[in-house]
């Protein structure tokens, strides 16, 4: 089973194997363990650009195999990213606290510990107790459960709703928009017990490790999240690559005849979109860490816009596509925006990137799907010389979610 | 036709679309193995039969009763429905066009619909001799690797014919099969038709003659969404009402 399995998806071994290769030259020229060439900065965005390529694949898999354009993926990501750092901020805090104690003529009680972890947490917001929801903060393991089931749960409710009522295309995408807004504003609230747009702060650093330096550590964190990624896309490659797979692209396509032949789409849709949103809530439990702050921000709907874009410019539906996709417009951006692309001086008018950037993938969006639906992953379409069908412009179904012509390849 | 042995059993079912009846309290019934033609004029609710059937569209009055038990479809999804052995042929072929010929017949096949024992669901040697035996009986034998959305015309129509018997359904509903198609194609597919009729129930819409004439079976006249006449096509031939809304224009 498992070697006809590689046969049937032969990009998972290449994939392994460049996603390998990556890692191991990533770790020589790191300053933790390697020769010192890429600065611990610059691993870090490494390792969080791997995190985006892993939520992209998991983009892929609603959007691009199922035709589900949700808008409202890197909520879940945002979640797990929450949850995760709620552990490490208190961890940390309590560390503090007790040292602080430890001076007093009494050992401190629990109760003491508790409240002291709470002021030092929500002094910002004028606070002084402990929120319910931190109640299991003090447990990593707690926590890291909350990575899957916040995201699962709050997908897994939304999906019934939404798709037991059949909502499908703009209207959906709409609604999943609709739930990331209204998220983030719920979270911007002081009274949320999230620290409103504070956010938590200091997530780099892990509880009792002061001592490992944070060359050492950015490196960890890389290897977990190439990790995570190797593991994502061997699940992902797995779940498409067989009648599964081809449920999904059925249901993408056409799927009112999925339903005549007997399967309950909804089903479907509702594992699907569970599943992506907690393959999401991991991914960002394991990129907050390394970006250090996480604030509701990150909730904005704009986010889970850009994912799209990210896999669209790549290739939806295929795996690798929305990896090269995100990885690629993702290190590009932050280039352009991080104010390393020099200024372009026309004399009259000096473009700063800052500014421009934006317009430039926007445009190259609108260029990309119009001009070469297949993204960037179709580079690979022409190495292997695979046919587009003419299908004198008719999509391949008649559902909203439906391959365009161009997207498909002719066997 | 009497209900004891009928497989489906439609009575007094109405549907309006906005203030339009396009089925008008009909009354019908199949029995187990039986082939049927149904034929009327453009817009007479041959299609809405269908999908009144299948789960598509839901009526105003009436009852939809389905096997020995008398179970009513009403309430059924599509999903379920197809389950309980209604299988469907579209007017226009719908087979899955990004996918081989291979993965819709394997699609189709008759093994659990679950999404978790699709999962972990791998084909046996069983399943895939199955689709080689479907696709030799289709004509599509060699043509199984290739992506759906390739082939002619013709050849989707009976790839999704195949997708139908696949499912080994107890009733298969059967939309303008022939529409399209060549002399040759519609030939092949009225012995797929018959073939199929020996081990199930099946219902054909038609408009062509020749082809319902090459059926030999009984043969249903709609018209306005309610049955005018009913009976051999030599008898409905000789029906002046039917003449007059159909065979004469
Ligand atoms: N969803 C709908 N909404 C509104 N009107 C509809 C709908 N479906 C069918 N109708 C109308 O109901 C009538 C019956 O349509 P139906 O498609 O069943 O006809 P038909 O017998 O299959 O015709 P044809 O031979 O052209 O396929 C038509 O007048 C059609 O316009
Ligand atoms: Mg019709």
């Amino acid at each position: 089973m498992t070697t006809s399995f590689l046969r049937r998806t032969p990009s998972v071994l290449w994939f392994l194997g460049a996603l390998a290769l990556f890692t191991l030259t990533v770790t020589l020229l790191s300053e933790g363990y390697g020769t010192g060439t890429i600065p611990t900065s610059f691993v870090k965005t490494l390792g969080m650009t791997l995190c985006l390529c892993l939520v992209a694949m998991a983009m892929d898999l609603i959007w691009g195999y199922t035709g589900i354009l949700s808008l409202g993926h890197m909520a879940f990501f945002a979640l797990g990213g929450y949850m995760l750092g709620m552990w490490l901020m208190y961890a940390r805090t309590e560390i503090i606290v007790v040292q602080a104690l430890a001076s007093s003529p009494l050992p401190p009680t629990p109760q003491e510990i508790r409240d002291g972890v709470a002021v030092q947490i929500f002094g910002v917001v004028g606070g002084s107790e402990l929120p319910w929801i931190w109640a299991l903060a003090h447990s990593f393991w707690a926590q890291m459960a909350l990575v899957v089931l916040v995201p699962g749960l709050i997908a897994l409710i939304f999906g019934w709703l939404a798709f037991r009522s059949r909502v499908t295309g703009v209207y959906l995408s709409i609604l999943t928009q609709a739930m990331t807004l209204a998220l983030a504003l719920w979270l911007f609230q002081n009274d949320t017990g999230l620290r409103g747009n504070n956010g938590l702060s200091g997530l780099q650093n892990l509880p009792g490790l002061d001592a490992v330096p944070q060359s050492v550590m950015s490196m960890w964190f890389f290897w977990a999240s190439a990790a995570g990624l190797g593991l994502g896309y061997l699940l992902c490659a797995w779940v498409v690559s067989g009648k599964f797979g081809s449920v999904l692209k059925a249901i993408r396509d056409d799927e009112a005849r999925v339903r005549f032949l007997g399967y309950a789409v909804e089903h479907y849709k509702l594992f699907v979109f569970t599943v992506t949103a907690v393959i999401a809530g991991l991914a960002g439990a394991l990129y907050y860490p390394q970006a250090g702050i996480i604030n509701p921000g990150e909730l904005a709907p704009i986010a889970s816009i850009y994912l799209a874009v990210w896999v669209a410019i790549g290739g939806r539906g295929r795996l690798y596509g929305a990896v090269i996709g995100a990885a690629f417009v993702s290190l590009v951006s932050s280039w352009f925006t991080g104010g390393r692309a020099p200024d372009v001086n026309l004399g009259f008018y000096t473009i700063r990137w800052v500014d421009w950037w934006l317009i430039v993938l926007g445009l190259s969006f609108v260029a990309v799907t119009i001009f070469a639906p297949k993204g960037l992953g179709g580079l690979i379409d022409l190495i292997e010389r695979r046919r587009t069908p003419n299908r004198h412009g008719a999509d391949l179904g008649p559902s909203k979610g439906s391959f365009r012509e161009g997207e498909a390849a002719a066997e | 036709m009497t209900g004891m042995n009928a497989l489906l059993e439609v009575s007094g079912v109405s549907v309006t679309f906005d203030g339009f009846r396009a089925i008008n309290n009909l009354s019908f019934s199949i029995a187990e193995r039986e082939l049927r033609a149904i034929i009327g004029p453009n817009g007479a609710g041959k299609t809405t039969f269908m999908d009144i059937v299948t789960g598509k569209t839901r009526p105003d009055e009436g009852k939809v009763l389905w096997g020995e038990k008398s179970r009513s479809l009403l309430g059924m999804s599509e999903a379920e429905i197809a389950k309980a052995g209604v299988g469907r042929k579209f007017q226009r072929p719908t087979v899955f066009e990004d996918q081989t010929v291979q993965e819709n017949l394997l699609l189709a096949l008759r093994n659990p619909r679950g999404p978790l024992s699709v999962l972990f669901w791998r084909p046996t040697k069983a399943d895939l001799a199955r689709v080689d035996e479907l696709a030799q009986e289709i004509g599509l034998a060699d043509q199984l690797p290739r992506k759906s959305g390739e082939l002619s015309h013709g050849q989707k129509q009976w790839l999704e014919i195949g997708m139908l018997l696949a499912q080994e359904p107890r009733l298969l509903l059967v939309d303008e099969p022939a529409a399209g198609m060549t002399l040759g194609e519609r030939e092949h597919t009225t012995t797929l038709l018959k073939e199929a009729a020996r081990t199930r129930a099946v219902v054909v819409v038609e408009h062509d003659m020749d082809f319902i004439r090459r059926l030999d079976c009984k043969v249903t006249v709609l018209h306005e969404g309610s049955v005018l006449a009913e009976g051999t096509l030599d008898h409905i031939t000789k029906n002046p009402q039917v003449i007059e809304v159909y065979l004469g224009r």
